[in-house]
């Protein structure tokens, strides 16, 4: 699938910052299931690229200049393959650094205590159909809301709520894999079609030995398909962030999103 | 004398060490009044070169002068020849394994270490997977602590791959005892120490980026306010480099600039002594101050240095310390040559129920603390102390290691008494570049309370000048 992405970052300042600096995890990976074509990013003074440890493209913006507004748009083309969710076997990440509990992403009893209803399944029908249990009953458990979360709240936290959106999701579904000892990994992208935020997105990828890395996007109870488009892979939401900045000086922040996302029709 | 310890002036016989043989009989023919004007003097000395310490909760961290003893530790050539062989051969070690675990990871492929103890440890840093470090160093600068216990064993305590400190009381003990006992360095050939500053700016030069051979090297301090900033401005003048705090630094274009008067300046190597979580907020602790945004970009762009680098703390987990033996002989196919302490992984049950049974005799330490916070000495403690930590333990078993109480050898020492044995440890300072070096000394630590085994100048220790005597076919250097 040809997938067209425009994705506008808008910051208004009231008073005006004086020096601002951004890490951009705004580029998507080139990967067996996906090829990016025509990508550029616009708009902060210098651009500066680099790889992350995870393999991510970043870029490192700045502005030197006062100012009142600072708006980061990025576009460009991904030419995205069906692979049923399945992801190369050894993109030179070992699978076990993924097990790591991040202060987001750590489980507790009570969560520990919802994957472990399931664990039966590991034994009984693999790992796989565990993923796919614990999938599912996160989207019956947890309802899909905006505004209940903000991006430092945990997956503890959101599951005492019982509220979240994709990043919470995500959160969620590592914790209670970590619980059964099954690595796994944020992934941010983007989705042309799916569960509340059209467009900016957050799943899952867990490593089913023998198979490799497979995605869950329990937001939307789905395994992803060509209609998603990897951004970044990370521990979670801190580590695999579109936009990270700081700034010297500037008060007032109004942040602006617009995100398109759309199927390029091929004429034949 | 302290029964049971290794004392090293004095052998069990009572008969006077080798190494300690000329300063044994200038002490005999010194009147203690002698020794008192010594002393205060020593303290004048220091508070005028106004070398001091924060001490974290004594009295809200106020300044202190660290305990300084005018009698000095002494090391002889052969002894010396055997620790220094010991630290090279560790920190190349360490070194090894630090760039394995960031690439190749033969190690967790062989099964040596448990993988998850690397892979989920908070000490390892993702952010440095796949870089490449020149000469594949990382920890530039160790602080290896060695303690004895008899006249042949010396065990290492800690490694101490993350900027270590003390090495400004290596170089001012040193000229406080020159100045205070100019006869005895007339009848000692004592090794010098004084090219230190000369040889860590050597290292640091040899890190640069790309070979260049010019390179403009910064100290980077979290400012006045650490515990050893005074060491940071003191390093940082003796090496005639800028001493700088993170608002100094800049990232453009990939590249460090310093703000200078006359315009920003390129930084290549930065020696940082601050730690990997406040490097840059964008990477790292995102409320942190100290750092320069835009760092780790330049960083793993390969158009700076960084020493020590980023992510080598995990050599200083005391559940990694346990495997070091097997590090030495899976990177170096060498048999260690200074031993590790006997140590229990509280993560394995058998280990943890028999430290939890015999705590009382045990150091308790957590695998990420440092100068002496966090531990508990069973001996020296209450009851009360030991069943607190035990709590602690049960909680996170994982997080803590056990080893044996070790009989520290002890040294004479001048204290209100007159003189007498104290308990002593020994850092020296290894550096790694293109070579791997030790400036022959360290810092001799010495807990000044009698019987006291914690040495930690944050607990109340102080130090001594440490002596290694050349041997009769040393090199003489100046």
């Amino acid at each position: 699938m040809r997938i067209k992405i425009r994705h506008e970052t808008h910051y208004v300042l009231e008073q005006a910052a004086r020096r601002a600096m951004q890490y951009l995890r705004l580029t998507p990976r080139n990967d067996r299931n996906q090829r990016v074509g025509n990508w550029s990013i616009s708009g902060p003074e210098k651009l500066t690229q680099w790889l992350d440890g995870f393999g991510n493209v970043v870029h490192f913006a700045s502005e030197h200049t006062d100012h009142n507004d600072l708006k980061i748009v990025v576009e460009g083309e991904v030419e995205t393959k069906e692979t049923n969710g399945v992801l190369p076997l050894d993109d030179g990440l070992p699978p076990g650094m993924f097990m790591r509990p991040t202060p987001l992403i750590k489980c507790d009893e009570v969560l520990g205590a919802f994957s472990d209803e399931l664990k039966g399944i590991i034994e009984k029908d693999g790992e796989l159909s565990f993923l796919h249990a614990l999938m599912a009953a996160l989207a019956d458990e947890v309802t899909y809301e905006s505004g209940q979360s903000t991006v430092a709240c945990s997956a503890t936290e959101v599951f005492e709520r019982k509220k979240g959106v994709c990043q919470d999701f995500a959160h969620l579904f590592i914790a209670g894999c970590h619980r059964q000892n099954i690595p796994t990994r944020y992934v941010s992208g983007y989705i042309t079609n799916g569960a509340g935020d059209p467009a900016s997105h957050a799943w899952a990828e867990s490593y089913v030995s023998g198979l490799g890395w497979v995605s869950f996007d329990p937001a939307n109870r789905q395994c992803a398909t060509e209609s998603y488009v990897r951004l970044a892979v990370a521990y979670d939401y801190a580590t695999a962030a579109p936009i990270i900045g700081v700034r010297t000086g500037g008060q007032g922040e109004q942040m602006n999103v617009n995100v398109q996302v759309d199927q390029v029709q091929v004429q034949s | 004398m302290l029964k049971n310890f290794f004392d090293e002036m004095h052998a069990e016989s009572g008969e006077v060490r080798e190494p300690y043989e000329t300063y044994s009989a200038w002490l005999h023919s010194t009147q203690v009044d002698e020794l008192v004007r010594c002393h205060e003097q020593a303290d004048l000395i220091f508070r005028r070169v106004g070398i001091t310490f924060n001490v974290y909760g004594a009295d809200g961290g106020v300044e202190r002068l660290i305990p300084f003893d005018i009698v000095p530790r002494i090391i002889s050539a052969s002894e010396w020849e055997l620790i220094e062989r010991g630290v090279i051969q560790r920190v190349n070690a360490l070194n090894a394994f630090l760039h394995d675990i960031y690439h190749d990871q033969a190690i967790l492929k062989s099964g040596l270490i448990p993988p998850d103890l690397i892979l989920t440890n908070e000490a390892f840093r993702p952010e440095m997977l796949g870089l490449t470090l020149p000469h594949h160093v990382y920890s530039h600068i160790s602080g290896v602590d060695i303690v004895r216990v008899d006249e042949e064993t010396f065990y290492v305590l800690e490694d101490n791959a993350r900027t270590p400190s003390g090495v400004s009381y290596m170089l001012e003990n040193r000229q406080a005892m020159m100045r205070l006992f100019p006869d005895l360095f007339a009848k000692h050939r004592v090794a010098p120490v004084s090219h230190y500053p000369e040889l860590l700016l050597e290292t640091l030069s040899s890190v640069a980026p790309k070979g260049n051979s010019q390179p403009t090297i910064v100290l980077l301090t979290p400012g006045q306010f650490n515990s050893a900033y005074f060491e940071h401005a003191f390093l940082a003048q003796e090496m005639g480099i800028e001493l700088v705090e993170g608002q100094d630094l800049f990232v453009d274009e990939g590249y460090v600039y310093m703000r200078t008067t006359r315009g920003p300046r390129r930084v290549d190597v930065i020696y940082r002594r601050i730690d990997d979580d406040f490097l840059d907020p964008l990477a790292f602790r995102p409320d942190s101050a100290l750092g320069v945004p835009g760092l780790l970009a330049a960083y793993r762009m390969g158009n700076v240095s960084i020493c020590n680098a980023v992510g080598g703390g995990i050599a200083d987990d005391k559940a990694i310390y346990t495997y070091m033996p097997d590090i030495i002989k899976f990177y170096l196919a060498q048999e260690p040559i200074l031993k590790n302490v006997p140590t229990y992984n509280l993560r394995r049950k058998d280990d943890l129920a028999y430290a939890l049974e015999n705590m009382e005799k045990l150091v308790v330490k957590e695998v990420h603390g440092s100068g002496g916070y966090g531990m508990l000495v069973g001996p020296a403690s209450t009851k009360k102390q030991v069943a607190e930590f035990k709590e602690k333990v049960k909680a996170d078993p994982a997080n803590f290691i056990a080893q044996p109480t070790l009989s520290l050898s002890t040294c004479p020492t001048f204290v209100d008494q007159g003189i007498a044995p104290r308990h002593v440890d020994l850092r020296p300072f290894v550096l790694s570049g293109r070579q791997t070096k030790v400036v022959p000394g360290g810092l001799t630590r010495v807990a000044m309370e009698k019987g006291s085994l914690v040495v930690n100048s944050s607990q109340g220790g102080g130090t001594k000048d440490t002596w290694i005597l050349e041997g009769a076919n040393a090199r003489t250097r100046r």
